[in-house]
């Protein structure tokens, strides 16, 4: 049967180089990090278009501004099925407010500009991928600065479109690996990943907890058995004595839903930011506290 | 996929280019466990006598074919007495007459069986117009297992009588709030609820759709249709039928009829989508006139979508065919050629669902109303363009009639203006769960 291509016409034409040239790979970032300040990164999640697109960058840059390493910089989906609340409602919120998926390499771009020596690293579920081309994506994402993807719904089974597109312009893919994950596919997980291998700390959606689970430092080790240089722990990774306990054991803390709380609700922009910031600094504290007791893993 | 092989047997993941598992890694374990188990379970006689059994002691299969010669006068039309045409013959296969009124039964007991192989002790489904949600709570309460059924809101208040029984057959219904609020946004948070208890739960997936092995293990419980069907007809005309007609919403009742008769040439298929307003109004459901190959749901099929690739919310009257993707077999039948897909309108469905009430006393569900305004249009069109049976015989239309009505009695009520002035609209409003 036919097998037809999935890639759209030429999309935005972008000037190959550019800020490319001195983006980041997040391995080398997280290696630096380990070596010269024995420390996790701290891995910032925040959904492009919220509350608009110009605010979304503005809140962007805040993460940078207090102590965030690598920017998990979100697509809004319609159908988020790995999001809990706090990030759905951001996500559908951006989408009302008419947040494209092209504005992701204008965030990228203007988050490279601010902050040279942070890695951006869109996270998106596949459709809008699939739906704008894999390979125009992947050559628009490297001309804008990004680093690469973090992909929840693609598993490496079903990414050969991405991996070649991947290799092609030189991105990370950080696939995901979780507490049900077989030896077999962390292995597989860790030999597919660039950059670094995302653990679910615990088996499901987005969301702040009252504690890690339990399984988590379990898992990270494993998938350094299984192949993986850098294993970051995300999913229920709330706050700086959290993000301390987890930076013990894992190369990076990923924080999403506690960072977009701050941004919801109605107090006026300027306190929002405000109360991000202070969020995000205290996140920033809390990786580097985790191994200072403790020397390195 | 060889050249040799049926198209009846090709299995997943992959249909053509369509299906696949596009879903969060935390669920490829219990996807793999249920491969395994399933394919277990299909060499085992032991599973297939205690599914027959069932199926015979208490779904009532198999399933009656009904010849129904006053509908079919219909889609005879006027030219009938003034040419030659023999005619056109319709017979439904009656899949509105198993145990729960539909044919989402067929599924259900195929993986409660399943269940209580693996061992686990919850299920959780999503419903729209509540058929697999009534039949998942029935088999919960017959496999003594705790379930959970999320459904949209919005569908909630279509389909309030339905919410009713599942509560009655003891299980939890969840109002979903979230997106539009329809049979997608409850199968999001049914996947978010799996991601969570993955370990001790079950997702009883409705139809042909979602990621391996759903969209192969729901065709193989549902081929009985067919394959019932195919024996009746042959029985009761002696030759098969030209053509069989599904409405296709997810496509579990519509796969399950076409496979028995995938591999005869002679036999033309035909989906029916939900045309809801009209394709041009943009408020359907009609993915293969209106959509493109995308990905939802952890299976890549046709899908309505926008330029960005996120999800366009559909529309039809009946929330069971009320969903942007559809199974990636029919994608593959599509594009194949094998099988034709063609929208058909609120209207058009509801004036053949009050056809059938009053030729022949049985009333549809709206979802299988699709089917039967198709089957018109396909008489119409064959008598118009003088085609026959083989030998000048009558041409011949199996429908499947997946559901029956009782369900729709409130939408009808209100579509046709059925209820005395006065009590109408307060009586309609405590029907749909306004009130």
């Amino acid at each position: 049967m036919a097998a037809t291509s999935s890639t759209t016409g030429p999309g935005t034409t972008a000037e190959p180089g550019g800020v490319r040239a001195t983006a980041p790979r997040a391995g080398e970032l997280i290696a630096r990090l380990r070596t010269e300040e024995n420390r996790p990164a701290l891995v910032g999640y925040l959904p492009v278009g919220f509350p608009d697109v110009e605010r979304s960058i503005e809140a962007l840059l805040t993460l940078t501004d207090n102590g965030v390493d690598i920017v998990e910089l979100g697509i809004p989906y319609s159908d988020p099925v790995m999001d809990g609340l706090v990030i759905q409602q951001a996500a559908q919120a951006a989408l009302d407010a008419g947040v494209r998926v092209a504005h992701v390499f204008e965030a990228v771009r203007r988050i490279r500009e601010h902050a040279p020596h942070v890695a951006v690293l869109p996270m998106t579920y596949w459709n809008p991928v699939l739906r704008y081309g894999v390979a125009d994506f992947a050559r628009d994402l490297a001309a804008a600065g990004g680093s690469g993807l973090i992909t929840p719904d693609l598993i490496p089974d079903e990414a050969a479109a991405w991996i070649a597109a991947s290799d092609e312009h030189d991105l990370d893919r950080v696939f995901l690996v979780a507490p049900s994950s077989t030896p077999r596919r962390l292995a597989l997980t860790a030999q597919a990943s660039r950059g670094f291998v995302y653990a679910a700390s615990l088996m499901g959606v987005t969301g702040e907890r009252a504690s890690v689970g339990d399984r988590a430092e379990q898992l990270v080790s494993d998938t350094r058995t299984a192949g993986a240089q850098n294993v970051c722990v995300g999913i229920g990774v709330s706050t700086g004595a959290q993000a301390a306990q987890v930076g013990r054991w894992a190369d990076g803390v990923i924080v999403g839903s506690a960072l977009v709380r701050p941004l919801l609700g109605d107090d006026p922009w300027d306190v929002r930011l405000r109360n991000l910031a202070e969020v995000t600094r205290d996140l920033a504290s809390g990786v580097r506290s985790a191994r200072a007791a403790h020397g390195a893993h | 996929m060889s050249l040799a092989e049926r198209l009846a047997d090709v299995s997943g993941p992959y249909f053509g280019e369509f299906g696949g598992r596009f879903v969060p890694e935390a669920l490829i374990a219990a996807l793999d466990e249920l491969e395994t188990e399933y394919a277990k379970a299909a060499g085992d006689p032991a599973f297939a006598d205690e599914l027959a059994r069932l199926h015979r002691e208490y779904t009532g299969r198999p399933s009656p074919l009904t010849e129904v010669a006053r509908f079919a006068a219909h889609a005879t039309g006027d030219t009938e007495r003034s040419g030659s045409h023999p005619g056109v013959r319709v017979l439904l296969k009656r899949e509105d007459l198993n145990h729960t009124g539909s044919h989402k039964i067929n599924n259900v007991l195929g993986q409660a069986l399943l269940v209580k192989r693996m061992g686990k002790r919850r299920v959780i489904a999503e419903t729209g117009a509540g058929q697999h949600g009534v039949a998942t709570a029935t088999a919960a309460a017959l496999m003594d297992l705790e379930c959970v059924v999320y459904m949209g809101e919005e569908d909630t208040r279509r389909q309030a009588l339905n919410v009713a029984r599942m509560r009655l057959l003891g299980a939890e219904v969840v109002p979903v709030t979230a997106g539009t609020r329809t049979l997608k946004d409850a199968i999001n948070e049914a996947l978010r609820d799996w991601v969570t208890n993955v370990e001790h739960t079950h997702y009883v997936l409705g139809t042909v759709t979602g990621p391996h092995p759903f969209p192969e293990m729901v065709r193989q419980f549902h081929r009985i249709i067919g394959e019932e069907a195919r024996g009746q007809i042959l029985e009761r005309t002696g030759r098969l039928p030209d053509v069989v007609a599904a409405c296709v919403g997810g496509g579990s009742n519509a796969l399950g009829i076409f496979n028995a008769f995938l591999d005869d040439e002679g036999v033309a298929l035909y989906g029916f989508e939900a045309g809801g307003e009209g394709v041009e109004t943009g408020r359907h459901a009609a993915r293969f006139s209106g959509g493109a190959p995308g990905v939802l749901h952890g299976a890549r099929s046709y899908l309505l979508q926008d330029e960005d690739g996120q999800t366009r919310p559909s529309h039809s009257v009946s929330a069971g065919l009320d969903y942007p993707s559809v199974g990636p077999a029919h994608s593959w039948l599509h594009d194949l050629g094998r099988a034709e897909y063609e929208p058909v309108t609120d209207a058009e469905a509801m004036d053949a669902f009050r056809l059938l009430c009053h030729t022949e006393g049985i009333i549809p569900a709206i979802e299988s109303a699709h089917a039967l305004a198709g089957a018109l249009r396909l008489g119409r069109r064959a008598v118009a363009g003088g085609r026959t049976g083989p030998d000048g015989e009558p041409y011949t239309i199996l429908v499947n009639l997946s559901g029956r009505g009782d369900k729709d009695v409130a939408t009808a009520a209100r579509w046709f203006g059925l209820l005395d002035e006065g009590v109408a609209s307060e009586e309609l409003e405590k029907m749909e769960g306004r009130g």
